[in-house]
């Protein structure tokens, strides 16, 4: 049996402005795909997601017409459901792993699980009790997907809890990064909303380790400290030419567009942005795709992806690759940048690069780029976007005494506690792993709260 | 929120912000934003008071931010300040020292000046503006300098000419420093650092290329410093003059004129619709 498609925006429309591509289910369509899901004794799917969501016990209620005990079910695993729905990498997560997939179309399980907490966000989210008062407080640095889940349970635990943010919104990549059209700001801010009504505190324009360091948080009375700043550092590709005019980090980008809404400039926004004809965009990641299409949403005509592997190696979801196709971002595969030329005013106009083939796998398992000699060639740009990656934050770790960092920057943290090297600070989320995803950090977020109650209630 | 006019459009601005205050180093600075649908843009801490609370900013009137930060009224908050941000200042005791500040630039080399008096130095300041109703700070400059040179365009007040040109013409005469410190527009930091070199000056500028997040995490402030890509809001603001490209870094900050000059339009249109 098919798939109960996810009705989108039509394409006119979607490629012009910021509105949301996937429209979500309707009650029947969501029965309708709900009721297709096996049941399975052994559920796969459920091995495949990181935190362990019933997923055939919520769709079957689901099924049934009873939202409100599926959305009981998500919830009891997942605190952040209407943006997981929309933002995992399903196909390599549950979905990946579900039955129906072997021989047609796996349960769009996503899908379901927006449904059910976009039908809780429009009744109005229901708080939780929380455990009596503990009298104890702890501080959560960052408020992405890890801060935020962390901060949550710490909550119901009964502690006082204040996360400290560095930007003036809470969210994270939820907020600054991922646009408008996967992940409407109204999601985040709900979810939010759900954070700050568990009692939890969010301080803003606090940058932790210019405004207050760990060490003073102690002082000021906090008995833990959860450290959840991301992978915020743009790589950038070292080639002549990078500093050129027109030519951004794909974190600039959308910090831009998304955090400071510089779409809507100048008449809702004072921040600009400048996207000429001809887009270039770096890279083959979530990341990259979402540059591209904001790229296309700003009015370049022309908005051309390279990557130096192939369509197979790419990292990006596979539902945001086919929207970015049917959108007419192209794509050229196999093709590594490796210098800018500019104008006389020092605008970027060109960008050269190499042809590329894949030689043996790498430690990522994925086949090796390598340059083909002789093979430049020059691709016309007035804008460019790098987006190959991002890297830790290393403003904690160089402010915080003691604290140990990999090689690549990320906090070292026993891995069964999270707990770091220094006592009593704990960190999760991409400033451990590098920039991973979402339900991962926040399965971080709720590894570290268990630890951090554990600790200092010694239960 | 205080904020007070001391020259044509040019404000200082003092605001209640403890955690601020009590973290604030010379050399460092704030991101701010006007208002809920604002830019954020850096502005340098020019003083504060560690027990009071509160820190000073002095800005000028170029664009939509500046100028609606200039119509706050009292009692009004700016939407967002976060800081201090920024690598603070490396203060040594190097000898005699020249600060140059150039326009609002003076709001930077105060804090300089005074806490190279405090390490020890001989300090001497060199503020320059387009003409006399524009010199800034004059009265601060003099309780922590031991020599004060004032140099205007038109020749109103002080030296005629650029404050590069009155510190050429000082070294020319036979002063010797052992330290410059420079702050203001680029092409006067670019012409400070020409003068300084062929004496072998070490020669600091703080630099002020666009910055969004002021933490590390955009990259928008990138300076080719050594030929090596630093962030500004992170690595700086205060970099070897010597070392720096500064066609890059002007190239770089004109690139939203377009959009800024759009923009202002709108705003000032609006404003004249309203009043
Ligand atoms: C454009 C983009 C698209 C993506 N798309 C997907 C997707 O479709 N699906 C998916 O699963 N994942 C996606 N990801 C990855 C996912 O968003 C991240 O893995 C996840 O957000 C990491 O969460 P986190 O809580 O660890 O950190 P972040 O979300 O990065 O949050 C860290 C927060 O800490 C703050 N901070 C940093 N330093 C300090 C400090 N010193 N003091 C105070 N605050 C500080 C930051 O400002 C930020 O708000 C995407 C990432 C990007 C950038
Ligand atoms: C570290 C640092 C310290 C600074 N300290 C001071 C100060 O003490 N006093 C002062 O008057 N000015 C200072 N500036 C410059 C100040 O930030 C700009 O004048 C201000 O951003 C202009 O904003 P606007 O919207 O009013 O004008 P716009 O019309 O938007 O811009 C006018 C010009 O200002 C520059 N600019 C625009 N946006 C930014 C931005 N986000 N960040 C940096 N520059 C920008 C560009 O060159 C632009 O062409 C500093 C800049 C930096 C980087
Ligand atoms: S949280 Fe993510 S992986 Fe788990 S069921 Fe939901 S969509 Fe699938
Ligand atoms: S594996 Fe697929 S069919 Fe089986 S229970 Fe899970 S979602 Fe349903
Ligand atoms: S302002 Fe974003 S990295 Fe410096």
């Amino acid at each position: 049996m098919k798939r109960v498609p996810m009705p989108k925006l039509p394409l006119e429309e979607r490629v012009r402005t910021f509105k949301e591509v996937a429209l979500g289910y309707t009650e029947e369509q969501a029965v309708a795909e709900a009721s297709r899901c096996l049941q399975c004794e052994k559920p796969l799917c459920v091995e495949g997601c990181p935190v362990g969501v019933d997923i055939p016990l919520f769709i079957k209620y689901v099924a049934e017409g009873d939202f409100e005990s599926a959305v009981e079910v998500v919830r009891e695993r997942n605190s952040l459901p209407a943006i997981c729905g929309r933002v995992c990498p399903q196909e390599n997560q549950c979905e990946g792993r579900c039955a129906l997939g072997k021989r047609g179309d796996a349960i769009n399980i996503g899908g379901l699980e927006r449904f059910v907490a976009d039908w809780e966000l429009k009744r109005g989210l229901r708080i939780p009790e929380k455990a009596e008062p503990t009298g104890k407080a702890v501080a959560v640095v960052g408020s992405g997907p890890a801060g935020l889940t962390a901060a949550a349970e710490l909550a119901k635990f009964g502690f006082e809890v204040v996360v400290f943010e560095a930007l003036h919104k809470p969210g994270g990549v939820l907020t600054y990064g991922i646009p408008e059209f996967r992940l409407p700001k109204s999601v985040v801010e709900a979810e939010v909303d759900y954070v700050k009504k568990l009692g939890v505190d969010i301080q803003t324009d606090v940058v932790v380790g210019k405004t207050i360091t760990i060490e003073e948080l102690f002082q000021e009375g906090y008995e833990a400290v959860f450290v959840a700043t991301g992978a915020g550092l743009p790589n950038f590709l070292n080639v002549p030419g990078e500093n050129l005019c027109g030519i951004y980090s794909a974190n600039e980008f959308l910090i831009r567009i998304n955090l400071m809404e510089a779409y809507k400039f100048p008449h809702e926004s004072d921040t600009p942005i400048k996207v000429g004809d001809k887009a270039i965009v770096v890279g083959g990641g979530n990341v990259a795709l979402d540059a591209a299409r904001c790229a296309l949403r700003l009015g370049a005509r022309e908005t051309t992806v390279i990557y130096r592997r192939t369509e197979r190696e790419m990292p990006a979801r596979r539902e945001e690759y086919a929207n970015a196709l049917e959108e007419g971002i192209r794509f050229k595969f196999l093709t590594q940048p490796v210098g800018f030329e500019g104008d006389s005013s020092g605008w970027v106009r060109e960008v050269k690069c190499v042809r590329m083939r894949l030689g043996k796998p790498d430690e990522s398992g994925r086949r090796r780029p390598i340059p083909v000699e002789g093979s430049d060639f020059r691709i016309p740009a007035d804008t460019v976007v790098v987006a190959i990656g991002q890297s830790p934050n290393p403003l904690i770790p160089r402010t915080t005494k003691g604290l140990a960092v990999s090689k690549k920057g990320t906090i070292v943290v026993d891995p069964e506690t999270l707990e770091t090297t220094v006592r009593r600070v704990y960190a999760g989320g991409d400033i451990v792993t590098g920039a991973a995803t979402v339900i991962s950090a926040m399965a971080a977020g709720k590894k570290a709260a268990n630890s951090i109650k554990k600790a200092l209630l010694g239960s | 929120m205080l904020l007070e006019s001391i020259a044509p459009r040019i404000h200082q601005l003092v605001v209640h912000a403890p955690l601020i205050a009590k973290k604030a180093r010379p050399g460092q600075f704030v991101i701010l934003r006007a208002d809920a649908r604002g830019e954020r843009i850096p502005l340098t801490l020019c003083d504060w008071s560690s027990r009071d609370g509160w820190v000073k900013m002095i800005f000028q009137e170029v664009g939509v931010t500046t100028k609606k930060l200039a119509s706050l009224k009292p009692g009004e908050f700016v939407e967002d300040i976060v800081g201090p941000l920024g690598t603070p200042a490396e203060i040594a005791q190097y000898g005699t020292v020249c600060v140059v500040g150039g326009g609002v630039g003076a709001a930077a080399a105060y804090p300089r000046a005074k806490s190279l008096k405090q390490a020890g130095n001989e300090v001497v300041a060199i503020i320059g503006a387009r003409s006399s109703e524009y010199v800034i700070l004059e009265e601060s400059f003099k309780g922590v300098c031991d020599e004060l040179f004032i140099a205007t365009d038109d020749g109103s007040r002080g030296f005629k000419g650029f404050v590069s040109q009155l510190l050429e013409k000082l070294l020319e005469e036979g002063k010797r420093f052992n330290y410059v410190f420079a702050a203001g527009p680029v092409p006067m930091m670019r012409a400070v650092a020409e003068v300084t070199k062929p004496y072998g000056i070490k020669t600091v500028v703080s630099l002020n290329p666009i910055m969004v997040d002021g933490t590390g995490m955009c990259g928008s402030c990138r300076v080719t410093v050594g030929g090596v890509r630093r962030f500004c809001c992170v690595d700086g603001p205060e970099f070897d003059a010597h070392q720096v490209d500064f066609s890059e870094l002007m190239s770089r900050l004109s690139m939203y004129v377009e959009e800024e000059g759009r923009a202002l339009a709108l705003y000032e249109g609006a404003s004249f619709d309203e009043g």
